[in-house]
C-alpha cells in the first residue's frame, strides 16, 4: 500500500479552517495546514510513482510530493486530523484517479482519498477531536482518525444477499407498530393493518421486498398522504369561539387543483401530472419548472444533502424530457451568530450548515452548468434544528416531445450510477421527525453526487428524446428503482430481474438494490427495436446501461431476483392499497389589535436595524460563488445596479434554445414564514402576490405567470400543525385565484420537528414567468437624477405579522390581503414597461416603503427625497406598513403624463424626487429618515451575508 | 469569403461549449462541437480547420485539479492529432477550463520550449479568497502580446469570470517578466477605465500575479484566458451599459479575422 502525500496546494481550505477555529474558542492552537493523501493498493516503484505526481497529482508551481510505502513508517503523532469519505459514500474522484493510472500506463490499482490536517499549535488529543466533529468531519459521510487514517477500499460491503419472509399475517398491532418502527417504515397502524389484511387475503406473508416497497410507496414523500387527507377542521376567532368547522376533502384537491379550474391558461401544458410542471414558452417550445426540498439530508450532511437535493430536481426536469437550463435555491437557516451553547446536540451549527448547503449547490450547479440564478436565504431561530433547502430547476423542450407512455413489450432500462448501499431509506426517512440520534440510524440516507455523471445523462436523455429512443422517461429518487420502475408499471405491469442492477460492489440484498437511492439514475421504458441505438449513445456519453425487464400487460409488480420471484403484488394494491388518512386539525386567528405604543422613536434606527438583519442585507457573499453567467443567457441577475451589488425582485434570462425568438424567462418567488407565525393565511396570499409582483417588476407578462408551491411544515398529525397547513393553502389558493395565476407543480416536506418544536411553517411559492420582449427587461435598481418615483398601490394599516413588529417582538395588528383589482396594477405596470415608460420598478414587501425605497436608492447609487404624508396618515404605516400590491416605479418626469394616464383608475401616488446623495424621507413635515446612500449601501452589504 | 471552421472540444463535464458556437458563429466561422472522443477514434478530423478551441466548464469534474485529466487527454489520446495541428501553425483558444487544460498540458507551460507538463513555470490554481466566483470583470490585451490580433481590441472587454481556480501563478519572481519580454502575457485584469487592476480585488478577481487574466504561446497561435466573452455577445447582456467595442464578440470577432 502506498500513501503520496501533496503538499501546498490546500492553501485555501487551510485558511478557512484556521478562520474557523476561533468560533470553537481554539484560536490559540494557530494556523492549519491541509494537505492531500492519495492512497493506492499498489507496490508502484519511485520512477512509476514520480510519473503519477509530475504528469496527475503534483502541480510544480504551488505543490510538493512525498510518498511512503508502510504506514509503519510513520515516525512520531504530529498534531493531525485526516478525514476521508466512509465506504461505499460516492468518490468521484478515487474513480478517475484509479482510471488514470491505466491511462499512464501504470498497473491497475484500487485508490483512496484523504486530507490531512496539521496545527501548528500542538493541541492535545481532546482537542483535536472536537476540531474533527465540529469542524472538518461530517460523520454522516466521511470517517476521521487523530494521526494517520488507515485507508478504506471499496469493495464488498458484506451485506447478505438472501431475501427473507416477513410473517405479518399473525402480528398483534403492537407488533405491527415495532416492526414499522425497527424497519424504519414510517408506516402508520392504520396502513400497517391494511398490510396484514392484504396479505391475510393472498394467504401468505409478505418478502422483505415486498414490505419495504409498500412502505416507500406509500411514503408521506410518495403518496402526499397529508395532502391527500379527509381533514375535519376547525377554524377558532383569536379567543377561541368557533368561526366555523368543515370536513376539507383533501387540501390538494381543495386547495391547489381548486385553482386550476377557476384559471384556465391555453398555455398549460403539464400541470401536477409530471415529475414537473410545464408551461408553452414559444411556438416551439415549452418550460419545465419543478422545485424540490432536501431538508432532512441537509441537516445531517449539509454538502451531500444540497448536493443531491440539485442533482435530484434536475432529474425531475429530465424526467419530463426537457433539458435543465436554470437552477433556484430557496434556504432557511438558523441565525449564523447563534452561541455554540445553543446548538442541541446531535445537531450541526448554523454557520457550519450554511457553509456545506452553499458549497454543495454550487459545486452541483456549476459542474452541471446550470446558472443558479435566483434565491433567497432567510434566517430565523425556528430553522436552528431543521434548515431548509429548495432547489428549482428549470428546463426547455421542444413543445410535443415528451412520450405519453409505456407499451407492452417495452424494456425497462436502467441508465446512469451503479447502485450501492447509499440512500437506504430516504423516501421513509425524510417521512419522519429528525432527533438526536438521527444521524448514527439514518446516515445512510445521505449521499454525495456525481455532476459529471449527470451531464452525461443530461445530454444522453437529450439526444434520446429528438431520436424517440424511449416510450416513457422516470427518475430514480426516493424509493430508488422500487418508485421509479413501480410508477412507469401502475397502468401496465412490469417485471423486473434484481440481479440485472448494476452494483458498487457485490452482496447486496435484492431489498437494496430495489431501494436504494444511488445518485444520478435514470429509467427509461425502450421498445426493443430502438435500444441498440440508445445502447449507441450511452456510450458515446459514458453512460451505463443495464436492462432490468419488460412491461408485461397483466396489471402487477413482479420482482425476480437469480430466478427467483422475490415479490409479485397487483399495481393497483401498491398504489392504491393505502387507506386514506382521516386528521384532525385546528386554527386560532391571531388577535389583529395593533400593539399598544411603539418601542422605536427613530426611523433612521429602525432602518438601521431593517438593513443590517441577516434575512434582509446583501446575499453576495453566497450569490457569487454560484455561477449564474453560464449559458450566456443572463439579462436580469439577482445583484443589480451600477456596482452590481444591489437587490433584485426577478431574474431573467434567454434560454439559448430560444434565441431568436426574442423572448426570456423571468423567475422569482415569495416566501415570508414570520408573517406566518402570526397569520399562515395571509403567509400564503403574501407569497403568492409578491411572486407575481417580482416577475412583473423584471418585465414579465402578468398573464403569463405560473406558480409552484412547496410546503415545509411540521408534523401533520398534531392538529394545530396541520391547521395553520390548512390556512396557508386556503391562503395561497384565494390569492392564486384573485391574480389568474395557476399552479403547475408542488411539493411538500412535513415532520420538520425537532424533539417536539416544529419550524416555523414555511410556504415558499415560485413562480415563472414569460417576458415578452428580452430588450424590454426591467430592474430594480435607481437609475438617474431627476427622474419622479410613484407608488402604485395604496397603503394600509397592515403591520401583523411585519418585519418591523418580528424585529421588536411585536404581536398583533392587521396582516396584509390580497385582492383581485391588484392584477389591473400589474397589467397597468406591464403596459408601461413594454412602452419604455419606466425607469425602474421595485416591489415593496419586507420592511414597507421605506425599506424597499432604500433598497432602489441603495443599488442605484442615487439619492431621493420623498414625502410618505399620503401614502398613510400614520407615519410608521407609511414608512413600513407590508399591504400586498405596491409597486415603486421610477419615471422620467416626461413620461409622468403618460403614466398618470395609464394609471387614471388606479390608486398612483407621487412621492418625490431622485437626487443628490442622501434619502429623506418625510412624513408630516417631520423627516423620519435622513441617511447618506453610501452609509446605506455599506450596511446593507456589511451585516452577515 | 469562406467562413473559417473551428473546432469546439467537448469532454465530459465540459458546459460553455454551446454559448462558445454561439460566439464563434457570430463572429463568422463555421464552427462545430467535437467530442475528444471523435477526434481521438479520428472521426472527427482537424485537417481543414482553422483553429480549436477549448470551451468553459468543468472536463472529468476538475477531479485532481482544474483541467488536469483533460490535459491528460491532449498529451495521450491526442498528443499526435494537436501536436501536427499546433506544428503546422493552427491556431488554439482556451477558455477558463480549456485555459486551465492548455497550462496544465503543457501547450501554455511558460517554461522553456518544448514545454513539458511536469516541467511548467506557471499555473492556475485555487483563488486566493479560496471559493468559486462569479462576477464581471474588465481584461485588456498586454502590450506587447503576441498574439497580434488581440491587440487590435479597442477596449478593454467586459465579461463574467466564474472559477475557483483562476489564479495565475508563476514559478520564481523572474518568470513573470521574462513573460512579459516574450510577449506571452495575451491579457490582464483591468479597471472599467483600462487603468492597472494592481492586484487589488476585485478588478483583479482571483489574485493572479500581474493581473495576468490569460496568457499566448511565444508566437502567439495557443492562447488562454480566464474571463467568459462568451457570456457577453449583445448588448442586453451586459449588467450596465458598455459600448458596442467592450463587448466579448469583439473579442471573438477579432480572433476569426486573424483565422
Amino acid at each position: 500500500m502506498i500513501r503520496l502525500e501533496i503538499r501546498g496546494g490546500l492553501g485555501h481550505r487551510a485558511r478557512a479552517v484556521t478562520a474557523q477555529l476561533p468560533f470553537l474558542g481554539l484560536a490559540a492552537i494557530g494556523t492549519c495546514e491541509a494537505t492531500a493523501v492519495y492512497f493506492l493498493d499498489a507496490e508502484f516503484d519511485d520512477d512509476a510513482l514520480e510519473l503519477l505526481c509530475a504528469r496527475l497529482l503534483r502541480d510544480p508551481v504551488t505543490e510538493t510530493a512525498a510518498w511512503m510505502r508502510d504506514p509503519r513508517d510513520h515516525a512520531g503523532s504530529p498534531a493531525a486530523v485526516e478525514v476521508a469519505r466512509k465506504r461505499g459514500v460516492t468518490d468521484a474522484e478515487a474513480r478517475v484517479l484509479e482510471n488514470a493510472l491505466v491511462r499512464l500506463g501504470l498497473p491497475p490499482a484500487r485508490a483512496a482519498r484523504a486530507t490531512r490536517y496539521e496545527f501548528a499549535g500542538s493541541p492535545g488529543e481532546v482537542d483535536l477531536h472536537r476540531i474533527a466533529r465540529d469542524l472538518l468531519c461530517n460523520a454522516t459521510t466521511e470517517r476521521y482518525a487523530v494521526g494517520w487514517l488507515q485507508p478504506e477500499f471499496e469493495e464488498g460491503a458484506g451485506h447478505s444477499s438472501r431475501c427473507e419472509t416477513i410473517p405479518v399475517r399473525e402480528l398483534t398491532d403492537v407488533r405491527l407498530g415495532a416492526l414499522s418502527r425497527d424497519r424504519s417504515l414510517s408506516l402508520s397502524l392504520d396502513e400497517m393493518q391494511a398490510i396484514r389484511q392484504a396479505f391475510r387475503d393472498f394467504g401468505r406473508d409478505p418478502t422483505d421486498v415486498e414490505l419495504e416497497t409498500l412502505a416507500q410507496t406509500w411514503s408521506e414523500h410518495c403518496q402526499h398522504k397529508t395532502f391527500k387527507a379527509r381533514i375535519r377542521f376547525r377554524h377558532e376567532d383569536w379567543q377561541g369561539r368557533a368561526i366555523g368547522t368543515e370536513t376539507i376533502d383533501g387540501i390538494f384537491d381543495t386547495c391547489i387543483r381548486a385553482v386550476n379550474h377557476e384559471v384556465a391558461k391555453e398555455w398549460l401544458v403539464s400541470v401536477f401530472e409530471d415529475d414537473a410542471g410545464v408551461i408553452r414558452f414559444t411556438d416551439d417550445l415549452d418550460l419545465a419548472f419543478k422545485v424540490e426540498t432536501h431538508n432532512h439530508p441537509s441537516a445531517l450532511d449539509p454538502f451531500g444533502g444540497a448536493h443531491t437535493g440539485v442533482g435530484g430536481v434536475v432529474r425531475d426536469v429530465l424526467g419530463v424530457s426537457a433539458r435543465p437550463i436554470a437552477a433556484t435555491d430557496i434556504l432557511c437557516f438558523g441565525p449564523p451568530d447563534l452561541p455554540d451553547t445553543e446548538v442541541p446536540a446531535g445537531t450541526l451549527h448554523p454557520r457550519r450548515i450554511r457553509e456545506g448547503v452553499v458549497r454543495g449547490i454550487g459545486d452541483y450547479g456549476n459542474k452541471l452548468g446550470l446558472p443558479t440564478l435566483s434565491g433567497a436565504i432567510v434566517y430565523d431561530r425556528g430553522y436552528v434544528n431543521n434548515p431548509l433547502v429548495y432547489c428549482g430547476c428549470i428546463g426547455v423542450a421542444p413543445h410535443g416531445a415528451h412520450p405519453t407512455g409505456a407499451e407492452v413489450g417495452d424494456l425497462v432500462v436502467a441508465l446512469g450510477g451503479r447502485t450501492g448501499l447509499d440512500g437506504l431509506h430516504g423516501a421513509t426517512f425524510s417521512s419522519a421527525d429528525l432527533a438526536e440520534d438521527t444521524r448514527e440510524t439514518q446516515g445512510s440516507a445521505v449521499q454525495i453526487g456525481d455532476p459529471i455523471l449527470e451531464k452525461g445523462l443530461m445530454e444522453l436523455l437529450g439526444q434520446a428524446r429528438d431520436e424517440r429512443l424511449y416510450t416513457a422517461v422516470t427518475d430514480c429518487g426516493a424509493g430508488g428503482f422500487s418508485s421509479a420502475v413501480g410508477e412507469m408499471g401502475e397502468e401496465l405491469g412490469v417485471e423486473v430481474h434484481l440481479d440485472r442492477i448494476r452494483v458498487k460492489y457485490p452482496d447486496l440484498a435484492p431489498w437494496e438494490l430495489w431501494l436504494s437511492e444511488a445518485q444520478e439514475r435514470m429509467v427509461v421504458a425502450v421498445p426493443p427495436a430502438r435500444l441498440a441505438r440508445l445502447q449507441a449513445l450511452a456510450d458515446h456519453w459514458e453512460v451505463e446501461l443495464s436492462v432490468l425487464g419488460e412491461f408485461t400487460g397483466d396489471r402487477e409488480l413482479h420482482i425476480r431476483y437469480e430466478g427467483q420471484t422475490v415479490g409479485r403484488l397487483p399495481m393497483d394494491f401498491v398504489h392504491h392499497g393505502w387507506p386514506r388518512p382521516e386528521l384532525n386539525a385546528i386554527h386560532r386567528e391571531p388577535s389583529t389589535r395593533d400593539p399598544t405604543g411603539t418601542p422605536w422613536t427613530d426611523g433612521d434606527q429602525v432602518l438601521k436595524t431593517l438593513l443590517t438583519h441577516p434575512s434582509v442585507s446583501s446575499k453576495e457573499a453566497v450569490i457569487r460563488t454560484f455561477d449564474h453567467e453560464v449559458r450566456g443567457g443572463t439579462l436580469v441577475r439577482p445583484l443589480t445596479g451600477p456596482c452590481q451589488d444591489g437587490p433584485a425582485d426577478g431574474v431573467v434570462f434567454e434560454p439559448l434554445e430560444a434565441a431568436g425568438s426574442g423572448r426570456a424567462v423571468a423567475v422569482a418567488q415569495g416566501i415570508n414564514p414570520m408573517l406566518g407565525l402570526h397569520d399562515p393565511y395571509a403567509m400564503g396570499g403574501a407569497a403568492v402576490d409578491e411572486t407575481v409582483r417580482n416577475l412583473v417588476c423584471a418585465g414579465a407578462d402578468p398573464d403569463h405567470i405560473a406558480l409552484l408551491d412547496n410546503f415545509c411544515w411540521g408534523n401533520p398529525t398534531l392538529p394545530d400543525r396541520l391547521g395553520a397547513l390548512v390556512r396557508a393553502a386556503q391562503g395561497c389558493r384565494d390569492a392564486a385565484i384573485a391574480l389568474q395565476a395557476p399552479f403547475i407543480s408542488g411539493k411538500d416536506s412535513l415532520y420538520n420537528e425537532y424533539a417536539g418544536e416544529p419550524i416555523p411553517g414555511t410556504l415558499l411559492i415560485s413562480g415563472i414567468g414569460i417576458v415578452p420582449d428580452a430588450d424590454r427587461c426591467m430592474t430594480a435598481h435607481a437609475k438617474c437624477s431627476g427622474s419622479l418615483l410613484f407608488v402604485l398601490g395604496d397603503t394600509r394599516a397592515e403591520l401583523g405579522g411585519s418585519l418591523l413588529h418580528c424585529l421588536y417582538g411585536l404581536s398583533g395588528g392587521t396582516p396584509p390581503v390580497t385582492k383581485a383589482a391588484f392584477g389591473d396594477r400589474y397589467r397597468a405596470l406591464h403596459g408601461l414597461i413594454r412602452s419604455g415608460s419606466v425607469l425602474s420598478a421595485h416591489d415593496a414587501s419586507e420592511g414597507g416603503l421605506a425599506l424597499a425605497a432604500v433598497e432602489m436608492a441603495l443599488a442605484g447609487r442615487v439619492g431621493m427625497e420623498l414625502d410618505l404624508t399620503a401614502v398613510h396618515a400614520d407615519p410608521w404605516h407609511a414608512l413600513f406598513s407590508e399591504s400586498n400590491g405596491r409597486i415603486l416605479i421610477e419615471i422620467d418626469p416626461e413620461a409622468a403624463g403618460a403614466v398618470t394616464a395609464a394609471c387614471r383608475d388606479l390608486p398612483l401616488l407621487r412621492l418625490g424626487r431622485l437626487g443628490g446623495e442622501r434619502v429623506l424621507l418625510r412624513h408630516g413635515g417631520t423627516v423620519h429618515v435622513d441617511a447618506a446612500v453610501e452609509t446605506l449601501a455599506a450596511r446593507w452589504r456589511g451585516a452577515g451575508v | 469569403m469562406t467562413r473559417p471552421r473551428v473546432l469546439i472540444f467537448h469532454s465530459p463535464g465540459t458546459n460553455r461549449d454551446a454559448e462558445t458556437l454561439r460566439a464563434l458563429e457570430l463572429a463568422g466561422a463555421k464552427a462545430e462541437i467535437a467530442h475528444v472522443r471523435d477526434v481521438r477514434a479520428g472521426t472527427v478530423s482537424l485537417v481543414g480547420c482553422r483553429a480549436v478551441v477549448l470551451p468553459g466548464g468543468f472536463g472529468y469534474g476538475d477531479a485532481l485539479g482544474a483541467g488536469v485529466l483533460q490535459a491528460l487527454d491532449l498529451t495521450t489520446w491526442l498528443q499526435d492529432a494537436v501536436g501536427t495541428f499546433v506544428g503546422q501553425g493552427g491556431r488554439v483558444l482556451g477558455i477558463c477550463n480549456g485555459f486551465q487544460t492548455l497550462v496544465k498540458s503543457g501547450l501554455l507551460s511558460g517554461g522553456c520550449e518544448p514545454d513539458k507538463p511536469g516541467n511548467r513555470a506557471v499555473t492556475l490554481t485555487h483563488n486566493e479568497r479560496g471559493r468559486f466566483e462569479c462576477r464581471w470583470v474588465h481584461m485588456a490585451p498586454a502590450v506587447d502580446c503576441a498574439a497580434d490580433w488581440l491587440r487590435g481590441l479597442a477596449m478593454p472587454i467586459f465579461c463574467p469570470v466564474a472559477h475557483g481556480e483562476g489564479r495565475f501563478l508563476t514559478r520564481g519572481s523572474d518568470t513573470l517578466n521574462h513573460l512579459a519580454a516574450q510577449g506571452r502575457i495575451a491579457l490582464r485584469y483591468v479597471q472599467a477605465d483600462g487603468g492597472a487592476a494592481a492586484g487589488s480585488y476585485p478588478h483583479n478577481p482571483n489574485g493572479s500575479a500581474g493581473d495576468v487574466a490569460g496568457i499566448c504561446s511565444p508566437d502567439g497561435l495557443v492562447v488562454g484566458f480566464m474571463p467568459h466573452p462568451e457570456d457577453h455577445l449583445l448588448s442586453r447582456h451586459s449588467p450596465v451599459p458598455v459600448p458596442v467595442e467592450a463587448r466579448g464578440l469583439r473579442l471573438f470577432e477579432a480572433f476569426v479575422e486573424a483565422l
